[in-house]
């Protein structure tokens, strides 16, 4: 649709209302008194880039939350980690187990009065209010609740947010989660999930831009036989080409491309030197395609290729002299090593899915007539004349070792054609292309006719680079016990062809599953059989429906899954997808998925990512992260449970709706197995030793109680009681919760199976909580009873008494310090110079005060406030005292030691092993072994790499994109600027082409 | 007690030549290098393992057993003396006391109780008085007073604090000292005899100073100071506790040992932990190096009976008692440090038995990574 150009005249759009079906649109255009139908074709969603197009005119028909992106998004929902469920859960415990406390003191008191205080009232007359034992009781119930309401960590909650604000800022620090090309370091966006991050089993991950630059290199190529691409050195070696390796000059030729880089020099030479074959190969790499050419000023080539690959492989050709100016829909115009020659193109026969090859037909300068083609090798091979067949095995070869190098690979191949054959079919094909029956089929049949007795040139390859580190990374994640789903939007073979580059389809895989199905019956009949493949091994089939009720049976049983030893791998098309979500299918989905180690969801919209992310964490109680970069991604990671988003080209959608961000996937490695774990391992000891703490510290409440009538007094001095968890204690836990290391970060990289203790939520469960509790009280037990015994009849070395309360106090709160630290030793891993000045600096602290407020100055000045004073003098200077919270102190934490022991030394979890090692090892020092390099070995080789459907050769040769003077492009709309995000119309001066990035993952 | 070792942690190791175009402009994001945000502190990374714990536990054995051993020695040395002189029984000389009670009697009731010492008594010697079932660490006795009052505070002494209530006022007269813990001042008066083998008994000099803890005595407790030196005058317009038979200001002869600073009332302020206690009442010095402080023989104990227990099954006993370096008799300590002491050395021969039969020395060898 062309319109003048001119300011846009009024007009009306009746559009259907939004919503979030990104394959479809219903919409009619009234202009000028004419209708025009609004489809799909013609609507750009939110983030898309219009390219090879100079100006277009736009009318945007929804805005920011309107867009059908911003309708696939879904919900943002609050996230809370599972240990801040439990700890809500366990807060609640306790509370319920305070009220208990209270009703048994409470009962307790109404006893005392009754049989004891009712006696004792000589002494101690009832306030007028009180006069009757029940109602004691009942008031002694609140008094003990407010005396009591320690055991209840109101301070955690706070103690808790200023960790996990600790933890988020080493992760914003971390110097090794910082992408220097962009100056880009990490960000924890949010503070409320770090211990999460260690405990994570599934992650999601987006393909384009997550896994892969989207950068398509040209790497490697055969030539009539011999390999291109690899440098070897003096002595015959091959060199590991990185970014140092000196790349070829291409200087010769001044209309190279100056960022394509090659390594290996004999291929510039051979084509130098005018080898045939090696001229006709970058022939067919500057011909046969559909790429357009732009040249604004004189050299400056620019062109602009529906996918990166045949943008790539142009590219190629044109450094190696052999330059696509320009086209017209006649002729192509090369510049070949300096001289310029014009191609007539007579056919391009263009890609399809099922040819799987693209050709084009041309009469060259000399006048002949050549058919020049490139496709798949399977599909080309069986084309190929008989006399090329040791050509074919030698390129055979070659392609195997490309594919197992993940390389995307292609055959490419020539023909000659006469002249009079040639105009016969051309006839042929003309009578067809008007055909009016079967006009694909029988243009198909004519292609097939030419397309023969071809002659092979050999095979180029392209390497769709991965990120840094991804298959070291998956490697690595793997090895944790962490299973990883790719979603992406892209077709099958690319996914594929990804899943082997980056180490996630294997070989030595027993099967890989592709589900295909297009009705729901026929996904669930795959996705059974893929099933009953996997569980046919370790168990009998029993056959019909009881079998699928005993399955059903095993299907939650995690050990069951780990007896099946071999890999599988599930892949599953979007439209299947949509059907296996449907709720009686999910279960299946679901169960297969699990069995198989990799699972690939490709051509899924971003609201399918989102159903799949939540599918596992409806059904697992397993932690989930999703990591993206592109808008397409923004639904998935806010569902998951942790949002990763990768800060790249895409915008910043992904990364305003995430919870972490950072520019590399790799760097997830770190976050997760250093950052996630450390956080989890900090949190768990924290609050775990929180929890002890209160118990010991409130309960010595309870048990004096029973002897001072239930009467609700106080063991401690109020101010200690005030300052207890603030002062005196909250420091040195802090600084556990802050900077513990079980093991170092080289470690916990090294082991990825340490891994595992945050999966299984071994450090902080409910059990734990009871241990944890269970300590406190016997700490609290001993911390009242040893002074029990020790001061029922004692007196001081003066003979004055010393069994007075306020002794007794400043002995158990003494102890009770001491022991607290004592253990905040035990529990500390790692003691930095901070944990040294809290741990001392609080015992400091506390006998500073302590003897501060039982001094002669304060009580003269406030005497009604500081009853103590002296006692902390007249106490602390008696042996007997000190010989008391000695004994306390070591019967408190004996047990704790010799528990502690037995367990590292008869059962010795992996962190006791590898914190062994790594002591001794700190000793002979570094051999720094990194994780060895994965290397693939696959031979699978990619289809034809092309990653889109038809190409566009039909529109050249019509040439209506030629008739604006120079094919140009521009561009819509900045991407992904969530402010200003609209879905446009939009009519465009050139060809049209369109990427729906956000719809098919780029 | 812990194996360990310090050492900062290796280089960053991931240094890549140069620096990147960002980072030699100040305004780069790259977090910064110290040891501090990269977690690269040096630390000290104990690990319990057997050569730490098993020899502490034998330290704490071998420590704690001889320790335990000298408490146990010391406190059998204690010398102690004690009765029961509530008058449950029948027989006992103080039954008729403790049954015709009554706070305003004027007429007191005296008892004696004649007891023997095996054993002469060397050092000096404490008389404490004993209560049992006496609940002086209740929640309502033990806020039931007024330390600005105690300390001398004329507005106090003239408008107690309302936490002595019901005890704070009496006729409408402020009572001094307020509360319940002063209200019920022990007051049982108890004189010791020795009985001399020819018949004549010899009263044996009680010292009631220097019973009560120094910072009480002087900054504690302190008379308000009025316009003279009379107590009594400065006590003017307020009254007695309602139990007490003496205005605060008649507690004693002594000036220093008189109002709110007698050591009596001192003692009995600073309230008991435990629901059986003891305070001291006097203390016996001993006169030469020639005669034990108390020797061999018979003794008779004189009792004011005026302090009422029975109502509330209480008991009061009279201690006399030796000290030592670390205090009275006591050999809870004694006994709970030797029980430790064995405990931790028996755990040590178990744990050391147990990691040398099942122990895994072979820790570094199988970490499956």
């Amino acid at each position: 649709m062309l319109f003048p150009v001119s300011p846009p005249p009024p007009g009306e759009v009746v559009c259907e209302p939004p919503n979030n079906k990104l394959d479809r649109f219903v919409g009619t255009l009234t202009w000028k008194n004419n209708k025009y139908p609004l489809d799909n074709e013609k609507l750009l969603l939110r983030g898309c880039v219009m390219r090879n197009t100079e100006w277009c005119f736009g009318l945007v028909v929804f805005t920011g939350p309107q867009t059908k992106l911003m309708q696939n998004c879904g919900r943002t929902a609050f996230k809370r980690t599972s240990i801040e469920r439990l700890m809500n859960t366990l807060v609640l415990w306790i509370f319920g187990f305070l009220l208990c406390m209270g009703v048994i003191l409470a009962i307790g008191n109404s006893i005392w009065e009754e049989k004891v205080g009712g006696k004792f009232r000589v002494y101690l007359l009832w306030d007028e209010v009180l006069n009757d034992a029940i109602f004691s009781g009942f008031l002694t119930f609140w008094s003990y609740i407010i005396i009591l309401n320690t055991v209840v960590p109101i301070s955690l909650y706070v103690s808790v947010e200023v960790i996990r604000l600790g933890h988020s800022y080493f992760i914003n620090w971390d110097r090794r989660m910082y992408y220097r090309r962009r100056d880009m370091a990490a960000e924890a966006r949010t503070t409320t999930l770090n211990e999460e991050l260690g405990q994570v089993e599934y992650i999601f991950s987006d393909k384009t831009g997550t896994l892969t630059q989207n950068i398509m290199v040209f790497n490697k190529c055969s030539i009539n036989g011999r390999t291109y691409g690899d440098v070897y050195d003096e002595f015959g070696h091959k060199v590991e080409i990185t970014e140092k390796s000196p790349s070829v000059d291409f200087s010769f030729n001044p209309l190279r491309d100056k960022k394509f880089r090659f390594h290996d020099h004999s291929l510039v030479e051979a084509v130098k030197l005018g080898d045939p074959a090696v001229e006709e190969f970058f022939r067919v790499l500057a011909l046969c395609h559909t790429v357009m050419p732009e040249e604004k000023n004189e050299g400056e080539l620019v062109y602009q290729a529906q996918s990166p690959d045949e943008g790539a492989l142009v590219t190629a050709a044109r450094n190696f002299g052999f330059v696509f100016r320009a086209r017209t829909p006649e002729t192509i115009t090369l510049y070949e090593m300096g001289k310029h020659s014009t191609y007539q193109l007579l056919a391009i026969l263009d890609f399809n899915n099922i040819r799987k090859r693209m050709s084009v037909i041309v009469r060259n300068p000399k006048g002949q007539i050549k058919l020049y083609s490139k496709g798949a090798d399977t599909i080309l091979f069986d084309r190929l004349a008989p006399s090329t067949e040791d050509l074919m095995y030698t390129t055979s070869e070659h392609l195997n070792e490309f594919a197992g190098e993940g390389l995307r690979t292609l055959a490419l191949a020539y023909k000659d054609l006469e002249e009079d054959v040639f105009a016969e079919w051309m006839v042929r094909l003309h009578e067809a292309s008007t055909a009016l029956e079967n006009r694909e089929e029988r243009l198909a049949l004519l292609y097939e006719e030419i397309e023969q007795d071809m002659t092979l040139l050999g095979a180029t390859a392209i390497e769709d680079k991965l990120q840094e580190g991804v298959a070291e990374t998956i490697a690595c994640l793997t090895l944790a016990s962490i299973k990883i789903w790719v979603l992406t939007g892209d077709k099958l073979e690319t996914a594929m062809n990804i899943g082997y580059s980056c180490n996630m389809l294997r070989d030595e895989m027993s099967d890989v599953f592709v589900i295909t199905g297009h009705t729901a019956l026929e996904v669930q009949q795959q996705l059974r059989t893929a099933k009953e493949k996997i569980l046919g091994p370790t168990r009998e089939i029993v056959n019909g429906e009881k079998d699928a009720e005993k399955m059903d049976l095993y299907r939650n049983d995690s050990v069951f899954e780990e007896t099946i030893t071999s890999e599988y791998a599930l892949i599953i098309n979007g439209h299947s997808l949509a059907h296996a979500l449907e709720a009686d299918l999910e279960r299946l989905l679901l169960d297969t998925a699990c069995l198989c180690k990799t699972v690939i969801c490709c051509r899924v919209t971003p609201l399918q990512k989102a159903q799949v992310v939540d599918l596992v964490k409806r059904h697992k109680r397993a932690v989930t992260l999703a990591i993206g970069d592109g808008a397409n991604d923004v639904s998935m990671i806010k569902t998951a449970h942790i949002g990763v988003g990768i800060s790249g080209q895409e915008g910043m959608q992904a990364v305003l709706a995430s919870d972490y961000s950072f520019a590399q996937f790799r760097y997830l490695q770190r976050l997760l197995l250093v950052h996630g774990r450390w956080s989890y391992l900090r949190m768990c000891r924290f609050l775990c030793y929180f929890f002890y703490k209160n118990f010991a510290f409130t309960l010595v409440h309870f048990w004096f109680g029973f002897f001072c009538g239930f009467s609700a007094q106080t063991v401690y001095d109020q101010w200690f009681i005030t300052l207890f968890n603030i002062v005196y204690t909250s420091l040195p836990v802090l600084a556990m919760g802050l900077f513990d290391q079980d093991v170092n970060e080289q470690n916990s990289l090294r082991h990825p199976k340490l891994y595992e203790l945050g999966q299984l939520n071994v450090l902080f469960n409910k059990r734990q909580f009871f241990m944890c509790t269970l300590h406190g009280i016997y700490t609290s037990f001993v911390l009242f009873f040893i002074p029990y015994g020790a001061f029922s009849s004692n007196v001081r070395d003066d003979g004055s008494h010393i069994a007075d309360q306020q002794s007794f106090a400043v002995t158990i709160a003494t102890s009770l310090v001491i022991v607290v630290s004592v253990q905040i030793g035990l529990d500390t891993n790692y003691w930095t110079a901070v944990n040294h000045f809290y741990v001392w600096g609080s015992l400091t602290i506390y006998f500073c005060i302590l003897f501060a407020m039982h001094s002669n100055g304060i009580f003269t000045i406030f005497p009604s406030h500081f009853p103590f004073l002296g006692t902390a003098r007249n106490t602390l200077t008696q042996t007997g005292v000190w010989l008391v919270i000695l004994l306390t102190t070591t019967v408190c934490v004996m047990p704790v030691l010799v528990v502690r022991f037995l367990r590292t030394d008869l059962y010795p979890t992996m962190t006791d092993k590898v914190r062994h090692t790594q002591q001794a090892s700190r000793r002979q020092r570094p051999q720094e072994q990194n994780l060895k390099r994965v290397r693939r070995t696959s031979s699978r080789r990619s289809a034809y790499a092309f990653s889109h459907q038809e190409g566009y050769g039909e529109l050249i040769t019509s040439g209506r994109n030629m008739k604006v003077a120079v094919p140009v492009f521009s561009l819509l709309r900045k991407r992904g600027d969530p402010a200003t995000g609209t879905t446009v119309v939009a009519w465009s001066s050139g060809s049209g082409t369109r990427e729906s990035e956000n719809t098919q993952g780029q | 007690m812990m194996a360990s070792s310090y050492s900062a942690k290796e280089e960053d190791g991931h240094h890549s030549g140069a620096p990147g175009p960002g980072g030699v402009n100040a305004k780069s994001r790259k977090p910064d290098n110290t040891a501090f945000k990269q977690q690269r502190l040096p630390a000290w990374q104990p690990i319990l393992t057997a050569g730490t714990v098993l020899p502490a536990f034998f330290i704490i054995g071998l420590l704690f057993i001889p320790i335990g051993i000298g408490l146990y020695v010391t406190s059998n040395n204690i010398k102690e003396y004690e009765i029961d002189y509530t008058g449950v029984d029948m027989s006992s000389p103080c039954f008729n006391c403790s049954q015709n009670y009554s706070w305003n009697s004027t007429k007191p009731c005296t008892c004696s109780v004649a007891f023997s010492l095996d054993q002469p008594f060397e050092s000096n010697v404490f008389m404490y008085y004993g209560l049992s079932n006496y609940y002086q660490n209740h929640r309502r006795y033990v806020k039931s007073r007024d330390d600005s009052q105690l300390n001398g505070n004329l507005n106090s002494l003239k408008d107690p604090s309302k936490e002595c209530e019901p005890y704070r006022t009496n006729d409408g007269l402020p009572i001094a000292p307020c509360g319940a813990i002063a209200n019920s001042l022990f007051n049982d008066t108890l004189e010791l005899y020795y009985n001399d083998p020819n018949g004549t008994k010899i009263p044996i000099r009680l010292v009631k100073t220097g019973i009560a803890w120094w910072t009480d005595k002087h900054v504690k407790f302190r008379n308000p100071v009025g316009d003279g030196s009379n107590l009594s005058a400065v006590f003017q317009g307020t009254t007695k506790p309602v139990n007490w038979q003496k205005y605060v200001y008649q507690l004693d002869t002594d000036p220093d040992n008189n109002g709110f600073i007698n050591e009596d009332l001192i003692v009995w302020m600073r309230t008991a932990a435990l629901p059986t206690f003891r305070k001291l009442y006097r203390i016996i010095e001993k006169q030469g190096d020639a005669t034990p402080t108390l020797p061999r023989g018979n003794y008779t104990l004189l009792i004011t009976y005026n302090y009422p227990v029975r109502s509330f099954e209480g008991r009061k006993r009279m201690i006399l008692s030796t000290i030592s370096w670390m205090g009275g008799k006591n050999p809870f300590l004694g006994i709970a440090y030797i029980t430790v002491g064995s405990v931790c050395f028996f755990l040590g021969v178990v744990l050391l038995i147990i990691h040398h039969k099942y122990g895994s020395r072979s820790n570094n060898a199988d970490i499956a990574s």
